[in-house]
This record gives C-alpha cells, sequence and structure tokens, in this order.
C-alpha cells in the first residue's frame, strides 16, 4: 500500500504549482479577452434588460381569407422561434396577439434589424425551373467557379438516393463548366485568375441556349427579361434583395441567390410547384448512407403530382437546365438539380450541408407552405418584463445568501475557508467571464431562471470541495498526517465527484439537444457550470490543498486551519484508551 | 473545532448514528403521505398555469403613461387577481398581459384598469394573447426529460447497478412529484421558471443521490467477504459517513436559495423571485432528504432480495445469535489482507441494526488485531 501511494503524491505533487498557473493564466486571458471585446456584462434575456418588440400581422392570400386560423399562426410561431432563437441561448419570445397578430420579442443588444428580417421574410415559397444561371462577379473581379456552383445540392428521389452532388452532375454527361467539386472549382477558378472573362464567356453560351428553348414565341417580354438577366448583377448588396421581388407565379423572372458564399443571378421559368404544394419539411440526418443532413419533403397529393412532372422534364434536360431553383420571397436559397423524374409525392434534398444549413432550409419550405404573409405592425421598444425592483432585491438576496455561506464554510472549515472561498470566487469569475464572452459569441442572453441555476450551482460547486475536505477529515480520523490524507483522499473524492458532476452534464448534454427555447438556454447553463466545476476542483481546489497541506499551519492541525486531529477525533495510531463513550447527539435525528 | 465537526468524527468513529435502514418504514410512510397529499392537491386543485402556458389577455394603454410599471402591475394583480407582466414600449404606452382570462372577464378588467390608471376605458386596447410558451417548447422538455431518465437509468445501471438506478428514479419521481405538488397546493402560477426550477431539482437531486451511492458502493464491494455485516448495516453506515458532506453541502445550497426566498419575498411579497426559490428550495430540500431516507434504504431493500444477500445475513445472524448465547461480544471476522476497509472502526461505525446485541457495544474501541 505505501508503495503506490508514494509514487502518487510525489507525482501529484511536482504538478500543483503548474495547474495553478494554468488556471490562473485561463482567467487572466479570458478577462483580459473580455475587457478587449468590450462586452463585460452577460448580454441580459428579456425578462431582465428589455429589447425591441415586432408586431407582425398576418396577410392571407387573395381567396384564403381563412387561412388565417389558430393551427397556421401557431405553425408560423414555432417556425419564427426557430429562426428568431438560432442556437436557442438568445431568449427570444414569439406569442400570438388577437386572431392575425404575432408578436416577436427580442433581448436588448440583439442585431434587431437582422432578426426583424429572419422573422420578416415571410416566404413566397416557389419551384422554378432555372433557365440560365451565372455567378455574379463583383467589382473586385474576384474569380469565382463558373455555372452551376450550385453543385453542392442535388435532389435523388427517395427511392435512390444519390450519395453525393458529384456524381449525379457527372451522370448527366455535361461537360461544360460544372464545377463538380469544391477542388475543381477551386482550380478552374485560379485558372480563370488570369482571365477573369474565362467563366463569363462559358455561362454566355448557357444563357443563350434557355431563350431558344423557353420563349418559341419569342415574345417581347422574354427579350426584355433576357436584357434583364444580362443587366442584372447579383454581387451588389442593393440588387440582391429587390431583383426578385414581386414576380408573379405564372411569369419567368430573374433573381439573386446565394450558394456556398458566391452569388449567382437566375433566370427563371415560371413557377411549376407552389410553396402551398409543399406540406412538410424537415432536416434529418441521413445514416443510412453517411450522405449527411439533408431536408426531406412531403407533398400534398397534389403538389406531388405537379412536382413529379416537372422533374420528369427536367431531368431530360442539361445542366444548368435541369436543375430547379427554391425561391423564397423573390431569392434563390438552393438550386437542386435533378436526375430523374421524382413521384411518390417526397424528395429529398441532399448535398453538402451543416446542420443549420438543412435546418434553415426545411424551415424555409414548411413555412412557404403556410399561405400567409406576414407584415410588420410595429416595431417598439419594451422595458423589462420583470420590475426593476424585483431584479435589485434579487441582486441582494443574493448577495445575502452568499455572505451566508461564507460565514457559514468560516465557521465549519476554518482555515480550509483559504481554499473553499476562493474556489468558489475562481468558479464565478469564470462563469461570468464566460457568459459575459458568449454574449457577442453565440448570442447568449441570461435570464432570471439561468440566474436561479447560477445560484444552485453553487451548492454543487461547494460539494465538490465538501466531498474532498470530508474525506480528508476521515483520512486523518484515520491517524494519517495531512500530506499523506491529502493524496489518499483525493482519488476517491476524485471519482465521486467525477461520477456525479457526469450525471449533471448528462442532463444538460441530453436538454441541451432535445429542446428549444429557453429550456436550452437553461441547460447551457447547467453544463457550463458543470464543467467548471470539474475544472475548478482538479486546477484550483486540489492543487491549492496540495500546497498548503506544507505549510506548518495547516500540516501540524493548528486550532484554526479545520484540520485538528484532535478536534476532529483523529484516532492517535498509538493510542490504544479506550474513548470516551459519547453522549447521544442531538443532531443525530 | 465545531459542533458538527465532532459529530463528523463521531460518526466517523460510528459513537452516534441513526438507523435510517432499520427505520425506513417509517419515512417510506411519511414519504408517502407527502406524495398522496401532493397527488391530491394536484388533482383536486390542479396546476395554476401562467400566461406563458395559456395565453391570457393583453392591455395596451395609450401613449406618455404617467404610471410606473411596478404600479400598473400592482393594479393589474388586484384588478385581475392574477400575476401581471407589464412592460413600458417605447412610445410610452404600458402593455399589461394577464394569464387565463376570457373574453367576459377581460372587459370589466379593461374598465378597473382605466379607472385605476386615470385614463378612458375605451383608449385602452384588449387582445388576446396566445402562450409564448407553446405546446412545442413543452412537449420538447418532456422529451428531453424522458430521454434523460433512460439514460441516466441506463448509465446508473452500468457505473453501479439496476438497483441503484431504480432507487434513484424514484427519488427523482418523488422529489419532482412534492415539488409540483406544493405549487399546487400553495396556487403559485407555473411560469417558464417554475420548469427550469424543476430541472434544476432534477440535476441537483440525481447529483445527490449519486453521491450517497458512490460511498455506498465502496463500502460494499467485499460484502460477501465477510460475515459481521448485512447489507442494511453497511448502507446504513456508508449514509452516516456521508452525513455530515450531506448536510454542509445541502447547508451550502440551501442558504442562497433561502435567501431569496425569504428575504426576497419578504420585502417584496409575491413575485416571480418568489416563485422560483420556493421550487428550488422544497426541490433541494426534497432531494437532500430522498437521497438518505429514501433512495439508499430503497436499494437496502431491494439488494436483501438477492439471494446472496439472503444467505449473508442468515450467517451474520445465526453469528451473531451464537455470539450472544455465549456472551461474548462479536469480534470482526474479517478474511482478506491488504484493504484496511473492514478495520476495526470502520466495523465500528455500524450503529443499532435492529437485530444487534446489547452486548456489543463493550467490543467497541478495542483492538482487534487487524492493524498494521
Amino acid at each position: 500500500m505505501a508503495a503506490p501511494k508514494k509514487g502518487r503524491s510525489a507525482s501529484a505533487q511536482s504538478k500543483p504549482g503548474r495547474s495553478l498557473a494554468l488556471i490562473l493564466i485561463a482567467i487572466v486571458a479570458l478577462t483580459g479577452g473580455m475587457f478587449a471585446s468590450g462586452h463585460t456584462t452577460p448580454r441580459l434575456g428579456i425578462d431582465l434588460a428589455g429589447g425591441t418588440s415586432i408586431t407582425l400581422r398576418a396577410v392571407p392570400e387573395k381567396g384564403q381569407e381563412s387561412a388565417i386560423n389558430k393551427a397556421n399562426m401557431d405553425t408560423a410561431v414555432d417556425i419564427m422561434n426557430r429562426r428568431v432563437n438560432g442556437l436557442g441561448v438568445s431568449e427570444a419570445e414569439v406569442q400570438t396577439q388577437g386572431t392575425r397578430n404575432i408578436i416577436v420579442n427580442i433581448p436588448k443588444g440583439t442585431n434587431s434589424e437582422e432578426a426583424r428580417q429572419q422573422v420578416g421574410t415571410t416566404a413566397k415559397l416557389y419551384f422554378r425551373p432555372v433557365l440560365a444561371t451565372e455567378a455574379s462577379v463583383g467589382a473586385s473581379a474576384s474569380p469565382s467557379p463558373s455555372a452551376s456552383g450550385s453543385a453542392s445540392s442535388s435532389p435523388s428521389s427517395s427511392a435512390s438516393p444519390k450519395t453525393t452532388a458529384s456524381s449525379s452532375k457527372t451522370g448527366s454527361a455535361t461537360p461544360t463548366a460544372t464545377a463538380t467539386s469544391q477542388g475543381r472549382a477551386a482550380s478552374d477558378a485560379l485558372k480563370a485568375d488570369s482571365t477573369p472573362s474565362a467563366s463569363a464567356s462559358a455561362s454566355a453560351s448557357a444563357s443563350a441556349s434557355p431563350s431558344a428553348s423557353s420563349s418559341s414565341a419569342a415574345s417581347e417580354a422574354a427579350a426584355k427579361l433576357e436584357a434583364q438577366y444580362t443587366a442584372l448583377d447579383c454581387s451588389k448588396k442593393s440588387v440582391q434583395n429587390t431583383a426578385g421581388k414581386g414576380a408573379k407565379a405564372t411569369d419567368a423572372t430573374v433573381a439573386c441567390g446565394k450558394v456556398s458564399g458566391i452569388w449567382y443571378k437566375y433566370l427563371l421559368g415560371p413557377a411549376a410547384v407552389d410553396g402551398t404544394d409543399v406540406k412538410k419539411a424537415s432536416a434529418v440526418y441521413n445514416t443510412t448512407t453517411a450522405a449527411g443532413w439533408q431536408v426531406t419533403m412531403d407533398f400534398t397529393g397534389k403538389g406531388g403530382d405537379k412536382f413529379a412532372k416537372v422533374t420528369g422534364e427536367l431531368a431530360k434536360n442539361t445542366a444548368p437546365q435541369n436543375e430547379f431553383g427554391i425561391v423564397l420571397d423573390g431569392q434563390v436559397v438552393s438550386s437542386p438539380s435533378v436526375s430523374s423524374s421524382i413521384t411518390g409525392g417526397s424528395a429529398e434534398i441532399s448535398g453538402s450541408f451543416t446542420q443549420e444549413e438543412a435546418q434553415s432550409l426545411a424551415n424555409m419550405l414548411s413555412y412557404g407552405a403556410l399561405p400567409l404573409t406576414f407584415k410588420e405592425d410595429s416595431v417598439t421598444t419594451v422595458t423589462a418584463a420583470l420590475g426593476g425592483e424585483q431584479l435589485h432585491a434579487g441582486l441582494i438576496a443574493g448577495a445575502i445568501g452568499l455572505a451566508l455561506v461564507v460565514i457559514y464554510l468560516l465557521i465549519f472549515y476554518r482555515g480550509l475557508s483559504v481554499i473553499a472561498i476562493p474556489s468558489l470566487l475562481v468558479s464565478a469569475i469564470l462563469t461570468y467571464v464566460i457568459m459575459a464572452l458568449l454574449g457577442p459569441g453565440i448570442g447568449f442572453a441570461l435570464n432570471l431562471p439561468a440566474v436561479c441555476g447560477a445560484i444552485v450551482a453553487i451548492g454543487i460547486t461547494a460539494d465538490s470541495f465538501i466531498v474532498f475536505f470530508e474525506r480528508i477529515r476521515d483520512e486523518i480520523r484515520e491517524g494519517r498526517s495531512l500530506r499523506p490524507a491529502v493524496e489518499r483522499a483525493w482519488p476517491r473524492a476524485r471519482r465521486t465527484i467525477l461520477v456525479s458532476d457526469f450525471v449533471s452534464f448528462l442532463a444538460a448534454a441530453v436538454l441541451f439537444i432535445v429542446t428549444v427555447g429557453k429550456v436550452q438556454g437553461f441547460a447551457f447553463t447547467l453544463g457550463l457550470t458543470t464543467v467548471l466545476d470539474v475544472v475548478v476542483v482538479f486546477l484550483f481546489t486540489k492543487p491549492l490543498m496540495t500546497i498548503l497541506a506544507r505549510r506548518k499551519f495547516f500540516a501540524t492541525g493548528h486550532k484554526f486551519s479545520g484540520l485538528d486531529p484532535k478536534a476532529l477525533g483523529a484516532k492517535a495510531p498509538l493510542r490504544r484508551t479506550r474513548r470516551p463513550s459519547a453522549p447521544v447527539d442531538p443532531k443525530e435525528a | 473545532m465545531s459542533k458538527l465537526g465532532n459529530l463528523g468524527a463521531r460518526l466517523h468513529r460510528g459513537e452516534v448514528g441513526y438507523d435510517f435502514v432499520g427505520n425506513r418504514k417509517i419515512w417510506y410512510g411519511i414519504s408517502i403521505l407527502i406524495t398522496i397529499t401532493a397527488i391530491l392537491g394536484l388533482t383536486v386543485r390542479g396546476l395554476n398555469m401562467g400566461i406563458e402556458f395559456q395565453g391570457g389577455a393583453a392591455f395596451t394603454t395609450p401613449k406618455h403613461m404617467s404610471a410606473s410599471v411596478s404600479q400598473a402591475e400592482q393594479y393589474a394583480q388586484d384588478a385581475s387577481g392574477h400575476d401581471a407582466v407589464v412592460q413600458k414600449l417605447g412610445d410610452g404606452s404600458l402593455r399589461i398581459q394577464i394569464a387565463g382570462i376570457d373574453t367576459d372577464k377581460s372587459d370589466s378588467i379593461k374598465t378597473k384598469l382605466a379607472k385605476d390608471l386615470n385614463v378612458s376605458s375605451e383608449s385602452i386596447a384588449a387582445d388576446l394573447v396566445g402562450p409564448s410558451w407553446g405546446d412545442q417548447i413543452a412537449n420538447k422538455a418532456w422529451e428531453g426529460l424522458a430521454i434523460f431518465m433512460v439514460l441516466v437509468v441506463i448509465y446508473l445501471a452500468i457505473a453501479f447497478e439496476w438497483r441503484m438506478a431504480l432507487a434513484a428514479l424514484v427519488a427523482l419521481i418523488h422529489d419532482i412529484t412534492i415539488t409540483i405538488g406544493i405549487y399546487a397546493l400553495v396556487g403559485f402560477e407555473v411560469t417558464p421558471g417554475t420548469v427550469i426550477g424543476l430541472l434544476t431539482i432534477l440535476g441537483y437531486s440525481l447529483y445527490d443521490t449519486v453521491v450517497v451511492f458512490d460511498s455506498l458502493k465502496e463500502q460494499t464491494k467485499d460484502i460477501t467477504k465477510q460475515t459481521r455485516w448485512t447489507y442494511s448495516d453497511i448502507a446504513n453506515r456508508s449514509i452516516n459517513g456521508t452525513l455530515v458532506r450531506s448536510i454542509n453541502t445541502t447547508v451550502v445550497a440551501l442558504l442562497p436559495v433561502a435567501a431569496l426566498l425569504f428575504i426576497g419575498g419578504g420585502f417584496l411579497g409575491a413575485g416571480v423571485l418568489n416563485d422560483i426559490s420556493l421550487s428550488l428550495f422544497v426541490g433541494l430540500a426534497a432531494g437532500a432528504y430522498s437521497s438518505i431516507f429514501i433512495a439508499t434504504p430503497l436499494v437496502a431493500d431491494l439488494k436483501e432480495a438477492e439471494p446472496q444477500m439472503k444467505a449473508l445475513k442468515k450467517r451474520v445472524l445465526a453469528k451473531r445469535a451464537q455470539a450472544a448465547a455465549q456472551g461474548e461480544p462479536v469480534e470482526p471476522e474479517v478474511t482478506d489482507g491488504p484493504d484496511d476497509d473492514y478495520d476495526d472502526e470502520d466495523a465500528a461505525a455500524v450503529v443499532g441494526p435492529r437485530t444487534q446485541p446489547a452486548s456489543r457495544n463493550r467490543g467497541r474501541g478495542r483492538p482487534s488485531g487487524k492493524r498494521r
């Protein structure tokens, strides 16, 4: 028993200084980062700080006045909630008001312009066949992959899922400028570097062909559109949103769209399928083919027929005319290509989506299924939903509570408070700084429930060193001197701490992954404090204990050290006298 | 050293202690009683769901109101008898949201509010609002809870054993039922804060139970190698051994919450803070209670049903009977060598199992010859 113990303590004692230095550096770096970023306070949720309130009014499509009903409004609320909450920690609130209004409350400090756009882009969704497309090269003349940059997404019928976009592209026998992979695209772009006109010429031929196929009547309108398309420059910000606005479903139109970070301009045919034809869309992770995130769509009966027909026609064409553009509010959000007719009323869009991209595309698709648009009625600031004095009183009460904790620790652990209180302090500083940094980072907003969670976290953090201290005391009662007692107590305390913190972390992780909204925000706080608890106890409490165990004050078990063997009732190894038997303790029950 | 420190020492030596496992029937009974009360309260009174869950009415006052937010809150609460959420809008008007109000009632509240706020009742716009915590959020939270419970049971079953997982789950449900029951009985409005408080309790309750189980597992790992103690005895010993830690942790966790509840509540009367701190206070206390009085005795019960443990108990009892017959104190009979977990003072730490002969006390403090 003695040999391994010695080894353990020797190795552990060589490290404490380093661990302490590490955590101090981390604190200094994080705090420095906090001040450097200029966000010295955590962003507060709408209940604590107020924010912006947007009122949206639902406008039904013509002839569909009955579309304003509870079910549709609730779906819209759900979708807006998901959009505006992003990671789920921003504490935005969405609710219906009256029968046709939706209120969106966004906490102070959120980019309200962006949020308004998120809830405001209220989706008229169409599937339009692509007649021509071309990357818009901005004034900077940065070369970009040509024509079908949309290679990143290719739909495939659910019966025969295609694994990647490139396979469907190569199958369509189009040796044109289609960039089949990122690598190719990059190399093409590099080649084009010296002659930026190269890609333009490739798509010029493409833009010539649609006029031949689409407008056999060769009407004036088509020519006009053609000219409009040629003139269109989607790299201009002002144009991006307006280019495709207001186009009628039955007319061909031009539009802009961003694919893999590059703006493309599109010439699009009349809408083949309506957004209302989509019954449901969701983002799923394809585990069977390892194709990653994809979006599945279920069509209504009528929509399925229409979709089968249009995909059957599109599949006969060559790129880029075998693509259809998913056009949301006049902007192309995705333009998958089609290799065969898709029947059966459902389809998948696969490609190298991230989860977020897939989710947002699915959102847009289901959103488009609502026969409603929303008009911004009013945008106004609101004060905190919680009275100011509530927060004030809460802070005072919290401070009193913390003072009580400190007093309790001082009475009970005496000298050990030198470790206990700084441990709590380090934990508090780390939590605060990280929360402050996460405000601008991921939109994290602190609301009242999160504050309460943090208060309970005091208990969990304190428990870690209480478990450790009690173990040490037990070892001292066994008659060990302090240093071996610390080293012997640590592995056992460590296991207890890890096992119990793991359970807490499991709760946080599951809730964060599964839930939405405020619950997700809470789960985030819980997970953060649990991880910090482990970090603090490993890198701060234990090393500090090891160092202090060398001090005479603690090692000799001074009366006020909290480790006095006599007061703890340690059994002197050699003492064999009978202890006075204690009377029944009043506290025992 | 403080009183509790002494208590710790004596608990460690086994001079004092409480027979948690032996008296478990009393505590089971108490818990069942509380749980039944809670369930009764829940079914009879039901939960008072806040505006975030069931929607309600929203009143918008004219611009440039002189009344402060807290004044308006008071008026609204008086007029409706419900908690109100009041926000000041950018143009100086107030948005007052009140839960659980239907259309006919909203008119009378509107008139009353108008009178209190000194404006004409026509200038206040009334609207019904939907819940901001839609079914989706609530359903997802339940879903997450279910998944978490399944995972945690699996984890505990692997890290410990299925009996402990089961006991932990029972303790968890016990805590949550009690907390929800208190809400129903007191009639506080359930807000998202309440739900989050409940989830916090869930994490804390399990955390606390796991700490006690960890010590139990450690102390029972060689249980079949000795014939001196039954599983219940050792379970009891491990509760008593971690009792000081349990008390300390609970006090440290409860102090800030108590401050929020009593100081915050005392100064301000009812409010959101009070709601949350009450749910936390009740839940944390229940969590600490259940891990000691319910979870561990339950494990002991389940364990004692095992044939192996039954046999052990038989051996132990036989030995004790024999010793009692001879009028001799029982000497520890440790069969294995290097582990000093079962040396004399550890063994002496088991206190007062029901079947224990009175003469056993004489044996304490005597050298057992096991120490090196």
